[in-house]
């Protein structure tokens, strides 16, 4: 198993860490993605992930076997959590592993901007005056 | 006996079709079902703004059939997993 992809309630930096290490990779490189305290300005008090889940995690493959495919990596695990968080809550881990680490770079970047464009997830932000789902408008 | 063959009918000849995010509040459920024949995705995409004019205001409305992007002039076949995608803001 070379490509770990899931969706849960909660995600650790250390267990996509440990899935992706490995002798024959030098460079690993990690982005997480946390729940920020505000948007433009307004304090937020939590959000709430809503998933297409059997569709997301194919996605979510695709973008894993790209990375395997194209840009040499090695090992990769690809995290994201469903359901309410709070600020500072850890809502996405993306850990890529390969022999050198401008792979490791790259997939990261690649995998996180993809994901944000492609895989049917969705985020609703909570105000103290409403709520808004993120980029629904215009 | 009569009713049970019209129920089949519909069932055959209708289609259920998730929503997710925004639409399923623009709709107000997070499942439809439809009965009107559609056998374009260009069509249901008609049919549903007709229905839920609000979608017409989002940044987007994809549609996924059996878990993947579909374009306008995909076949929609009885049976197919039907999916609603407003914009997606995961991450």
């Amino acid at each position: 198993m070379n490509v770990w992809i899931d969706i849960k309630e909660h995600i650790t930096v250390q267990e996509a860490l440990d899935f992706v290490q490995s002798p024959d990779s030098g460079g690993v490189a990690v982005f997480v993605g946390n729940v920020r305290n505000e948007t433009k300005g307004k304090p937020v008090r939590q959000l709430f992930f809503e998933c297409y889940a059997p569709m997301a995690l194919l996605e979510l493959e695709k973008i894993a076997e790209h990375t395997r495919a194209a840009m040499s990596i090695k090992k990769i695990a690809i995290l994201h959590v469903s359901g309410n968080k709070l600020p500072g809550d850890t809502v996405v881990v993306i850990a890529a592993a390969a022999p050198h680490r401008a792979a490791a770079f790259e997939a990261c970047q690649y995998a996180i901007d993809t994901l944000k464009e492609t895989v049917p997830i969705w985020k609703k932000e909570f105000f103290e005056d409403g709520e808004v789902w993120v980029a629904a408008h215009p | 006996m009569l009713v049970l063959n019209i129920r089949l009918a519909i069932e055959v000849k209708g289609m259920k079709i998730l929503l997710f995010g925004i639409a399923k509040d623009i709709a107000g459920a997070p499942f439809i079902h439809i009965d009107a024949p559609v056998a374009k995705v260009a069509a249901l995409k008609e049919h549903l703004y007709q229905q839920y004019p609000r979608l017409r205001e989002l940044r987007s409305c994809m549609i996924a059939v059996n878990k993947v992007y579909a374009t306008d002039d995909a076949a929609l076949q009885p049976g197919d997993e039907i999916a609603v995608i407003p914009p997606v803001s995961g991450g």
